[in-house]
């Protein structure tokens, strides 16, 4: 045991140590520029899409797009100006005149047995059911802040992030629950996502790691980074690999953690990390995360989006360097192939992710993507 | 609350019943009343009377059951000899039932024992008892039998049930007071409605909806705005589909209520929509001095050339010559609500039925009309072509007339009012309260604003107004209701003893936050701690008249004195305030005298800046939310 223990050590030295996790490797990767001939033969299958990219001059209510969610043929864009419904290839904007608690809606979430949509603000939590909009602020209810960074439905409970705190709505008997230092291992009260399922809630507590709440047993864990609040990387996979968390999906009993340093996997016994060093991820900034499955995941980075397979990556974004559209695949060998495309999303900073179907619509800083499946 | 415990409060309320009597006779109370009291019959014993509120026919038209909701039974009857087949019992309160698609099934809603018992339409028995939300008032199910929704009032939700477990598979967000619902004729959507108002802003109109649900998908797709409306009650379609008709009390609060000679408090309302009329139409029942107080039920004749509505406070059922209505909603789209000539254009006759006439149904030719009259234990046959009531149907029961029930028609009726405008039901919905602020008094428009407090277990909580100006039950409902209100002749004693011991005798509807057996959770302990507290989080002592128990004492939760707690506003003669009972507070916003405050978070967030109404502003928000939770067990 001493014998790997020391062998690990030494690794971590020659590799990584003094090293911030944000930093990318000094040598950029070479870079193959792959035929459509030799991308049918020798590149590993990675989805293609073709982005259609909605903006303000074509009825989405702002540029700016904090969150995106899919419900069937309609789409809720959350903005910095208002609720955006795209259903009939139309726009419907949703403001504070209608109810909304604030213009800004940083977070989306479907009670997929209601049908009903949960929209975070930057001034409460609003209910969209049916066109009524009722809001929940901390004045009027027992939220226990308006900035509601995160927002997860399951069952008859709705989970919340909060610039203050957690808290959750049980919709049966009206009772609010809030989980803050006083009640929960949380070091830090600024909460920026949730995922909640019928049997584990996890919370991205942004810089205090990653809480999780057993449902059954009804009790508190805490995830933190091995390494501390350091930005050193000394035991990669021992861990979460940084306090800053950001954003979180508990899919398939695995959990995909965002941070603004790397990203992380967790199967319930093993961390797996990804930096940029190491694998296809354009940057470790990283704003959303949203897991496919077991395996595969989708990120949500400052430099583009990306997506793991469970061994290859694929990036879709805007050229860094010239604008023009761009699709890297990286396999498993560390190989990245260039993929000729024509278009892409809307722009780097990606800040929401959600699926329909073989499509995926991402949220970004300035407009909304809709990446049609290309067979 | 169990039946038991709803009995036990009967009880209660009779045994006080018996000892007003007893004063009464004694001279402790007007010597008169007791006069008139034995001069007239009515006996002070607790009768149990069958008032029956909804009526069905069986699919093939040879039974007719009969919701009656005193003596919680299903009654019944064949349906041409209305001899009585046999009385089955249900659940507490039951105001809602319906029939299973194929007849084999009837559903009752047990609004107080948050049940739905389902009977077996052939063996005459119930066969399950299943829990649904808090006070199911309405149940469905789809034509595939694959759901039952029920409407929950208190929880404001439509439950969706497996129709052939009972399990609850998820809650549908519904307006506040979900009570009523119909399905269209294809069977595609349920129209729920609604007998409490859904929140506006302070001293703006009052707005409900009908809550539209697919129900093959069992979700909520729409909800048809009702602006001005704060009281919906049933729904009925024409065959065809076409047309929708929701009947609706549309109050005009906004006006001080002493104005009733002026030109009304409420109108009784329609609300049209469907293909035939496009957008909804609002459209009055009334007519000056003939008015349609309280529409509740609603049936369209198959060849869609009549309508039928009752109207509980003017014992009347108004009938409606469908095409001229739907060409009168064509031309005046929008709302005539407040056009008194309206009604002339489309309502075609006003049949007098029994005290409170609520429930209908059409027999399958169309040929007749069934009413039940709740507080007179009939039912009236009316020929649908002559409009003419036909027979009038006595259920089984007792044949004398109670002190309580005496008092329940009096405060049901309008018959007392200014042309008959309004009863104390129209505030006071199901006896209950409204959601709604009135502007009572006539000192001007906007003044002295106040909430309407329901009426549940009041004995013990004199004074009454929120200034505390009325020392008993007798001036709250005799000289004020009599002078301010009804602007019409005082009650003889007789009726105001016998409305007084009605209203004395109301038990609180059971409350759905607190255990059974009483005991608190940890939530509601921590918020009772702070309840009860004397001292602050800083060690500082809490002035006595400054901590919750002082002022919300008791079982009441009022020590039945008067306190300026800071919330006097501009609009307000005065700021020292009546301290109201807590009973069963969780359902009755808005709170404050005012109702400034839509819920009970924002008494403390927002109108206890200066610690007058408690001290508060010491504690965090996870306490301010143990503190409601606990507020919401009283």
């Amino acid at each position: 045991m001493k014998v790997i223990v020391t062998i690990a050590l030494m690794a971590t030295l020659l590799g990584t140590a003094g090293r911030s996790a944000g930093q990318v490797n000094a040598v950029p990767p070479r870079v193959h520029h792959a035929t459509a001939a030799v991308a049918k033969t020798s590149l590993p299958a990675m989805p293609r899409f073709r982005f259609e990219n909605f903006t303000s001059a074509n009825g989405l209510p702002d540029d700016h797009v904090f969150s995106v969610l899919v419900d069937g043929n309609r789409i809720w864009a959350g903005t910095e100006n208002g609720l955006g419904l795209y259903e009939n290839h139309q726009w419907k904007t949703f403001t504070t005149k209608d109810g909304l608690a604030h213009r800004a809606v940083l977070s989306l979430a479907l009670d997929k047995r209601t049908g009903d949509v949960w929209a975070g603000t930057m001034g409460g939590l609003s209910r969209i059911s049916g066109g009524r909009i009722d809001t929940y602020t901390q004045m009027n209810s027992g939220l226990s802040n308006d900035v509601v960074y995160g927002v997860s439905v399951e069952s008859e409970n709705v989970w919340v992030a909060t610039a203050a705190g957690a808290s959750k709505l049980d919709l049966r008997s009206g009772q609010w629950s809030l989980y803050n230092e006083r009640n929960t291992p949380m070091a830090e009260i600024w909460v920026y996502g949730v995922s909640a399922t019928p049997t584990k809630v996890y919370y991205a507590v942004w810089g205090s790691g990653v809480l999780e709440y057993d449902q059954k047993k009804k009790l508190w864990d805490k995830y933190d980074d091995p390494d501390g609040e350091t930005e050193m990387v000394l035991f990669k996979d021992q861990g979460l690999i940084h306090e800053i968390t950001t954003s979180l999906s508990y899919v398939d009993n695995i959990l995909w953690v965002a941070t603004y340093f790397g990203n992380s996997r967790y199967d319930g016994r093993y961390w797996h990390n990804f930096l940029t060093k190491d694998s296809g991820l354009p940057s470790n900034f990283t704003n959303v995360i949203k897991g496919v499955d077991a395996n595969r995941a989708w990120f949500g980075t400052d430099k583009g989006l990306a997506y793991y397979d469970g061994v290859n990556w694929a990036v879709y974004r805007p050229s860094l360097s010239t604008g023009k559209p761009e699709m890297t695949i990286r396999d498993v060998k560390g190989k990245i192939s260039s993929v000729a495309v024509s278009t892409a999303p809307a722009h780097n900073y990606v800040l929401g992710i959600d699926f329909q179907g073989s499509d995926i619509w991402v949220a970004t800083a300035k407009g909304l993507s809709h990446g049609i499946h290309q067979p | 609350m169990t039946k038991r415990r709803h009995n036990a409060a009967f009880a209660g309320a009779s045994a006080f019943a018996l000892l007003t009597v007893v004063l009464l006779t004694f001279g402790v109370l007007s010597v008169r009343s007791v006069r008139a009291s034995v001069a007239t019959g009515r006996t002070g014993e607790r009768l149990e009377y069958a008032s029956p509120i909804e009526l069905l026919f069986s699919p093939n038209g040879s039974r007719l059951y009969v919701l009656c909701q005193e003596s919680a039974q299903v009654r019944v009857l064949d349906a041409k000899s209305f001899v009585p087949i046999k009385n089955i019992a249900v659940g507490a309160v039951p105001r809602g039932f319906s029939l299973s698609p194929e007849g084999d099934r009837l559903f009752v809603a047990n609004s107080w024992d948050d049940t739905l018992s389902v009977i077996d339409t052939k063996l005459l028995e119930v066969t399950a008892t299943w829990p649904v939300g808090a006070e199911p008032s309405g149940v469905v199910e789809d034509r595939g039998g694959k759901h039952l929704f029920v409407a929950n009032r208190i929880s404001n939700d439509v439950a969706v049930l497996d129709a052939q477990t009972g399990a609850e598979e998820k809650r549908l967000a519904a307006g506040r007071g979900a009570s009523y619902i119909t399905a269209s004729p294809d069977g595609s959507k349920l129209y729920v409605t609604h007998v409490y108002p859904n929140a506006t802003a302070h001293r703006t109109a009052p707005a409900s909806e009908i809550t539209v649900i697919d129900t093959s998908r069992a979700v909520v797709v729409d909800r048809i705005t009702l602006p001005y409306v704060a009281h919906g009650f049933h729904v009925a379609f024409s065959p065809d589909g076409r047309l929708g008709v929701a009947a609706n009390l549309h109050p005009k609060n906004l006006v001080p209520l002493a104005h009733l000679e002026h030109g009304g408090a409420f109108a009784d309302t329609l609300t049209l929509f469907g293909a035939d009329v496009g957008k909804p139409v609002e459209l009055p029942l009334d007519e000056l001095e003939r008015y349609a107080v309280r529409p509740f039920g609603i049936a369209v004749t198959p060849d869609k050339t009549k309508m039928f509505i009752t109207c509980g406070g003017s014992e009347l059922v108004t009938v409606v010559d469908v095409p001229r209505l739907i060409r009168f909603a064509r031309a005046h789209p929008g709302t005539s609500a407040q056009d008194m000539s309206a009604s002339a254009n489309y309502v075609v006759g006003r049949i007098a039925v029994g005290h409170d006439p609520r429930g209908v149904a059409l027999t399958r030719d169309g040929s007749k009309l069934l009413v039940a009259n709740r507080l007179e234990d009939t039912i009236s046959v009316i020929d649908v072509k002559s409009n003419r009531v036909a027979s009038t149907i006595a259920l089984l029961g007792p044949n004398k007339m109670s002190v309580l029930r005496h008092g329940e028609q009096t405060f049901y009726e309008a018959k007392h009012s200014f042309q008959g405008q309004i009863g104390c039901a129209n505030c006071h919905i199901d006896s209950t309260f409204d959601g709604l602020q009135w502007d009572l008094e006539p000192d001007g428009f906007g003044r002295d604003v106040v909430d309407n407090r329901p009426i549940e277990a009041v004995k013990g909580t004199e004074p009454f107004k929120w200034n505390g100006g009325n020392p008993n039950l007798p001036t709250e409902c005799g000289p004020r209701t009599e002078k301010y209100f009804w602007r019409a002749e005082n009650y003889d004693n007789l009726t105001l003893t016998d409305l007084v011991l009605y209203v004395r005798s109301l038990p609180p509807r059971p409350n759905r936050w607190r255990s059974p057996g009483g005991e608190l959770t940890p939530t509601q302990e921590r918020g009772h701690a702070l309840f009860v507290r004397s001292v602050d989080k800083f060690g500082n002592a809490i002035p006595e008249t400054n901590r919750c128990v002082f002022c919300h004492s008791g079982s009441q939760g009022t020590n039945q004195q008067s306190f300026d707690v800071g919330t006097q506003k501009t609009t307000d003669n005065a700021g020292v305030l009546d301290t109201p009972q807590l009973t069963n507070i969780a359902i009755t916003g808005p709170y404050l005298h005012d109702g400034s405050a839509p819920t009970l978070e924002q008494i403390w967030t927002v109108f206890n800046l200066e610690d007058k109404h408690g001290r508060t502003n010491d504690l965090t928000k996870d306490e301010l939310n143990d503190l409601i939770e606990y507020l919401r067990t009283r």
